[in-house]
């Protein structure tokens, strides 16, 4: 129940904070922060795949509807999502892990958690960017904007999960 | 049956990704054509209105530019007043003008919510189909054109801006007979490229770029950019002119939208011609 909240909470922060405040944040010209991809990534492991699919293209659908690209972030959103399954699959054993872990950077420790957001941080902003400009001919320009705004949304991401570090140790 | 039950289940996440990117594919492609545009965005009603709440805090951080512009603007408009000249004549009667018909009517509103770091940027206004905005008409700022009206509701309207892959506005270096096509490229939203002008055009450097005045969205001679550098591409016989934006999309407050009264009546017209041609 707890969790249920505390991810609902978390859905309405990161969206609110993407479409008022992160939005207008700029670096050299074109280049934001995506930072609510970090509700995906934080979903715990036992959330069922339909679930996952669901909130996924749920969170991607509120940020379009404030953005004007409708489908652009859910479909960004619902590819994260597979290879969030896959990274999973791989590199988590279900059986090694005492009670319910959750994908932070607390309980899942730095390296791993670093290496999961790194990677699929880099899938939804390529899988973003391509699709928002569909054309072959500005790749390079393309790939830059995926690189920058990555490196901004993972400076982000460790941000906020050091605010909560302490507080899910405690627990 | 228990077999495919079993596969199927084996590989549900990428079943379930299959049937979700179906969905928002579908929406993607749909939503970016200009003319089926669906009311699922900022202009709807409920969105837009938070996004006028929200921009309240806006507002009140740019105040000192939007003060700037607009007194910048009012000197312009106090220089065309009948009292700012002087007037030599020494009869003077009073003259219903009857031959200069209002073409062009300005509905002036207030940006509630914009984007300026997509590669298609929008912008939503608090003004619509209720203030007589319709689909396609053209809106300028204080400075500046800032794009075309691309989607109506009730008290919002959504604008495409300069600042996306398919707004072509067509315009020209001012005092000279060419004009072209004006697209951003999506790298600096300070920038606009102008294509199509000749190059035996002999430019001035710092030149003002402005409207055509050509089709019915805009009138003619307003103000766009300032000529940025001009170079040939490839070779070819045209320039790729590079023109720093007048608008200052960063801190647009208020716009204009324009309204042409003879906008129905030239492309009726129009269509006739063109009817006439195919037969």
């Amino acid at each position: 129940m707890i969790k249920i909240l505390t991810n609902a909470l978390r859905f309405i922060l990161l969206v609110a904070l993407q479409v008022f405040l992160l939005k207008n944040m700029v670096i050299y010209g074109l280049n934001v922060p995506y930072l609510y991809i970090l509700f995906v990534l934080l979903l715990p492991f036992e959330t069922p795949n339909w679930l996952l699919f669901t909130l996924a293209f749920l969170i991607g659908i509120s940020v379009d509807l404030f953005s004007d690209t409708l489908g652009l972030h859910a479909t960004a959103c619902v590819i994260l999502a597979f290879f969030r399954t896959v990274i999973i699959r791989v590199t988590v054993q279900e059986d090694n892990y005492d009670s319910d872990p959750e994908p932070t950077l607390a309980i899942m420790g730095f390296r791993w958690f670093f290496f999961y957001a790194l990677i699929l941080t880099l899938i939804h902003h390529f899988f973003l960017l391509t699709f928002e400009v569909f054309k072959f001919s500005e790749i390079i320009n393309t790939l830059s904007r995926v690189f920058i705004s990555s490196l901004f949304t993972l400076i982000l991401i460790f941000i906020a999960e050091l605010i909560f570090f302490r507080k899910k140790e405690r627990k | 049956m228990i077999n495919l039950w079993r596969f199927i289940s084996r590989f549900n996440a990428f079943f379930f990704l299959i049937i979700y990117l179906v969905i928002s594919i579908t929406l993607l492609i749909k939503n970016n054509d200009f003319q089926k545009a669906s009311v699922y965005n900022s202009s709807n009603e409920i969105i837009g209105g938070i996004y006028q709440k929200v921009n309240i805090v806006n507002k009140y951080l740019n105040l000192n530019l939007v003060n700037d512009s607009l007194a910048k603007e009012n000197i312009s408009l106090h220089n065309q007043l009948k009292s700012s000249f002087l007037n030599d004549s020494i009869v003077t009667k009073i003259v219903t003008d009857t031959i200069n018909k209002v073409k062009y009517e300005y509905i002036l509103s207030e940006v509630v919510n914009k984007s300026i770091t997509s590669r298609n940027n929008y912008l939503t206004i608090n003004r619509g189909s209720k203030a007589g905005i319709k689909k396609g008409m053209g809106v300028i700022g204080p400075n500046g054109i800032v794009g075309i009206v691309w989607n109506v509701t009730k008290n919002f309207s959504s604008i495409q801006s300069i600042l996306h892959e398919d707004t072509r506005i067509t315009s020209s270096i001012e005092g000279s007979p060419y004009f072209g096509p004006l697209i951003w490229e999506g790298k600096d939203p300070n920038y606009v490229t102008l294509t199509d002008i000749p190059n035996q055009l002999n430019l001035k450097p710092k030149a003002r770029v402005v409207t055509s005045g050509l089709g019915v969205i805009f009138p003619k001679g307003v103000l766009i950019g300032i000529v940025d550098k001009a170079g040939v591409k490839g070779g070819g016989s045209f320039l790729d002119i590079s023109v720093k934006l007048s608008t200052n999309f960063y801190a647009i407050e208020y716009v204009y939208v324009i309204k042409n009264n003879y906008q129905t009546e030239q492309e009726t017209l129009e269509d006739a011609n063109k009817e006439s041609v195919n037969d």
